[in-house]
């Protein structure tokens, strides 16, 4: 019997001088193997991109709206004004047990000026509270502070679309500059970092003012368009619902609750129905990564069934020359674990490389999930020993010769 | 009969090939015998059973029935490893298509058999190279099978055949695919071999390339027609003469 070091080393020596034949068989493993890795790889990291970004939005956030819950029906129209800045006053004094923050806020569009640029966006009355509770983070200057607010003076901070919009640039930084909204000046006092659409509203193209002079100045109004609240965590939120439900009922005098002048509705739920559309993408990117790992399998199986069977003659002489029925499988069997192998590490470093460079080009998140590597390996390599080890088992259980004259 | 040792007993020989409806018989009842030594051609036209024959005696196929002795093994029952194991010790295989590994180096070649006879590294080195040089190419060691020509293939066919001391060389149309002046080249290794003691039994269907055994045996329709030695058709032709000039 040859020995199994000797055997190996035999067997990289055939690989090595069909080059060709080897490099082809490689090849095939390396595609079936990175493919898979590569898809399943960018539909988690597509998938936890669109998760975070509606996390950005803040998932303890509560949003009470003025008007019934019956939102649907003829009342949308008017312009309701059942929310006031005493209810949200209130509601920070009131001190319940599952709310940790309060920001009332009034938001509605307006043209905005800056030297010869001009754009329409949201002006977003808000206190200093307002960042804390939306996870906006300031890229230079500074937030509005409570003396902003108590002093109604003339500052704005500004989205980064509202910056390209106005200064040409979202890397100018306009911090000290003056802008003109309703005919009234503003001087800039900071700018917020990029936190990419969310799909139902656009952080980024917005100009935040502290809301007493939003309300008194810009709007003159009296009245709020919601009031944002925080939970304590993401595990009270029907507690805080609820708290903040029936103080607002006692407040506003309402025994019936289903005559409410107030909404309150939940990131919670948003997410919710986010997740359920990335659960399709999940399924959908299932199915992509099953179809490619059985193509891919397939390939594998394609390519070692045809280079073994090219082989039978060469079994054939093998048998003829003394060698026996397990020697040869022997030997097939380690050719095609050391093939499988070499190509399954290529196309585990390709699926992962490409994967990281599909994650760079389009800045979303890397993630690489361990077990779509191993599910991948193992899957094409067992199916290229299985494929390497039964036509050289079927060539070596026939006669020697009609192996020798197999065509 | 000669009193030297049997390598080849054939009895009753037949080799029936079966297709749907079809019966082809290969090898119709045929019994003889070769004993150590001998260096004989068997011939006969194409489709007379000789390669089905030849297949036989070396222990790629199995006969129908009948008995097949080699070198005082009976081999018609032995299971697929054990002929395995008879073909790699007893018998030395040339082949018209010389049937070496491609992209192979002639040393790696001539080292094939000695492998699966589990013989220690070194020495198979030694032995292919010992060989190697015998038929004449000591400086084709590390060239590949396609890098030389047919007669140099044939040689190195040779060289593999015999680093095992085999009980029996069989050839199967050695000089089918070569050139005339290497094909003697082959023929004078041959009956060197044969000098030397080895028992040499050769499928041609070529009168010259046969003319070269000691005996011959004609085949036709899986009948051995005529079994005859050198000495035999030396002392018939003078008769023929003889009675031509009477």
């Amino acid at each position: 019997m040859i020995e199994l070091w000797e055997l190996v080393k035999e067997s990289i020596n055939t690989l090595r001088l069909n080059k060709m034949r080897t490099s082809l068989a490689v090849l095939g493993i390396i595609i079936g193997i990175g493919s898979v890795i590569a898809l399943i790889s960018i539909g988690q990291s597509s998938q936890k991109s669109i998760t975070s970004r509606i996390q950005a939005l803040g998932t303890n956030l509560l949003t009470v709206s003025p008007g019934s819950q019956s939102s649907g029906m003829v009342r949308t129209s008017t312009v309701r004004k059942t929310l006031t800045l005493a209810d949200a006053d209130a509601l920070k004094a009131a001190k319940l047990t599952a709310v940790s923050a309060v920001s009332p806020e009034y938001s509605s569009r307006l043209q905005v000026i800056a030297g010869n640029n001009n754009t329409n966006t949201t002006i977003y009355g808000a206190t200093s509270a307002y960042s804390g509770i939306h996870n906006i983070t300031i890229a230079s200057g500074r937030f509005i502070t409570v003396s902003d607010y108590n002093s109604r003076s003339h500052v704005a901070v500004l989205g980064p679309t509202v910056v390209t919009d106005l200064f040409g640039s979202s890397s100018y930084n306009p911090v000290g500059e003056i802008i003109r909204i309703n005919g009234l000046n503003f001087t800039i006092i900071g700018v917020t970092v990029a936190k990419g659409s969310s799909g139902m509203s656009d952080s980024d193209d917005a100009i935040y003012v502290p809301l007493s002079t939003a309300m008194k100045q810009l709007f003159g109004v009296t009245y709020l368009s919601s009031i944002a609240v925080e939970a304590v965590s993401s595990d009270v939120m029907i507690q805080a619902q609820n708290q903040i439900g029936y103080f607002l009922l006692a407040r506003h005098k309402i025994t019936d609750t289903t005559k409410a002048d107030f909404s309150i509705r939940s990131q919670e739920e948003i997410l919710s129905t986010a997740s359920s559309i990335t659960g399709t993408f999940t399924s959908l990117l299932s199915g992509v990564a099953a179809i490619s790992l059985i193509v891919g399998g397939i390939g594998i199986m394609n390519i070692m069934l045809v280079t073994v069977t090219e082989r039978t003659r060469e079994i054939g002489l093998r048998k003829a020359l003394g060698a026996k029925k397990k020697t040869i499988i022997a030997q097939f069997l380690t050719e095609s674990i050391i093939l499988t192998f070499t190509g399954g590490i290529l196309g585990v470093i390709l699926g992962i490389l490409s994967s990281y460079f599909y994650s760079r080009i389009n800045s979303s998140i890397f993630t690489i999930s361990p077990y779509s590597v191993l599910l991948a390996f193992s899957v094409s390599v067992v199916i290229g020993i299985i494929f390497g080890w039964y036509p050289a088992k079927k060539a070596a259980s026939l006669q020697p010769i009609e192996a020798l004259r197999y065509e | 009969m000669s009193k030297s040792k049997a390598i080849i007993i054939a009895k009753n020989l037949s080799k029936i090939y079966k297709t749907d409806d079809l019966e082809t018989v290969a090898l119709n009842n045929i019994s003889f015998q070769i004993n150590e030594g001998e260096f004989v051609a068997i011939m006969g036209p194409s489709g007379s059973g000789k390669s089905t024959l030849m297949h036989i005696l070396g222990a790629l196929d199995k006969p129908t029935s009948g008995q097949y002795i080699l070198d005082g093994k009976k081999v018609e029952n032995l299971s697929d490893d054990e002929l395995s194991e008879i073909r790699n010790k007893k018998i030395g295989f040339i082949f018209q298509a010389f049937n070496l590994l491609p992209r192979t180096t002639t040393l790696t070649n001539v080292m094939l058999p000695m492998a699966y006879a589990g013989v220690p590294k070194e020495e198979r080195f030694k032995t292919a190279e010992k060989y190697l040089k015998m038929v004449g190419l000591s400086d084709r060691l590390n060239h590949t099978s396609n890098q030389i020509s047919g007669g140099q293939q044939q040689r190195v066919a040779i060289a593999r055949s015999l680093v095992l001391n085999p009980a029996l060389i069989l050839a199967d149309e050695p000089t089918g695919n070569i050139a005339s002046a290497q094909a003697d080249e082959i023929m004078s290794i041959f009956e060197k071999l044969n000098d030397e003691g080895h028992t040499i039994v050769m499928i041609t269907h070529e009168p010259d390339i046969a003319e070269h055994a000691k005996r011959i045996i004609f085949i036709k329709d899986g009948k051995i027609i005529k079994d005859s030695t050198n000495h035999q058709r030396r002392r018939a032709a003078i008769e023929k003469e003889v009675l031509k000039n009477d």
